[in-house]
């Protein structure tokens, strides 16, 4: 078991109802997590299960599906970003 | 070594102010580039907020940058984004870079721009009365980036 500490932005911060969580999990990648998470079923299904698309960050570091995430890590999911 | 000037915040920024800074005590540099994005009008009362990811936003555009600084000969960047509420017509963002050559100045500013709008993470939401919008990533915008990896 590891512990994360997870945040979201903008629309999934919205369709979650939260900015964070802290989560135990046995998930060994982004990618196992976001099927864990989708697992939820309702917004999380929506979100992280099907066509719409998001990114994932590790520490702060924009991140893929397949990177390991490390104890402790601090894990966000946001929409494709739009600044500028 | 670039000098770097990184704001994220609510507050507006002066050009004339910021440009001057950029460049005080600096006699080397032949060539200042400047850009400045602005909140379009979509609507009536429309306002658009600005969210961001504290800590990796700065982080972010620092590495934005220091590639930046790598690739082109840059006496001084400044980056200001700023976030919170803003009305149409508002300054969002300014990229100032400035070299001793032309060429690096708008191309350098270019660039940051580019990895601005695809990896800094920032997102917009527009509201006009009722209605709320997030705004969608554009493909043309990873388009735009990929230019820079030939």
């Amino acid at each position: 078991m590891k512990t994360l500490h997870l945040v979201y932005f903008a629309r999934l911060r919205e369709a979650f109802a939260r900015s964070s969580e802290t989560l135990s999990t046995d998930a060994a990648t982004g990618a196992e997590l976001v099927a864990e998470l989708a697992g939820r079923g309702g917004a999380w299904a929506d979100e992280l299960g099907g066509a719409r698309v998001f990114r994932l960050a590790i520490n702060q570091d924009m991140a893929r599906l397949d990177d390991v995430l490390p104890d402790g890590a601090e894990v966000a999911l946001f929409p494709p970003v739009t600044g500028g | 070594m670039s000098r770097i000037r990184i704001v994220v915040g609510p507050d507006d920024f002066d050009l004339s102010r910021e440009c001057a800074a950029l460049i005080q005590h600096d006699i080397e540099s032949g060539a200042v580039a400047a850009f400045v994005g602005r909140v379009r009008d979509f609507g009536p009362d429309s306002v658009m907020t600005l969210e961001h990811y504290p800590g990796m936003t700065e982080k972010a555009l620092a590495a934005i940058v220091d590639a930046a600084s790598a690739r082109w000969p840059l006496s001084a960047v400044t980056v200001i984004h700023r976030v919170g509420p803003l009305a149409a017509g508002a300054q969002i963002v300014l990229v100032l870079t400035a070299s001793r050559h032309r060429r690096a100045a708008y191309d350098a500013n270019a660039y940051i721009m580019d990895y601005l709008k695809t990896e800094a993470p920032f997102w917009k939401l527009e509201e006009t009365g009722a209605a709320r919008t997030w705004v969608e990533a554009k493909a043309k915008d990873n388009v735009e980036r990929q230019r820079w990896d030939s």
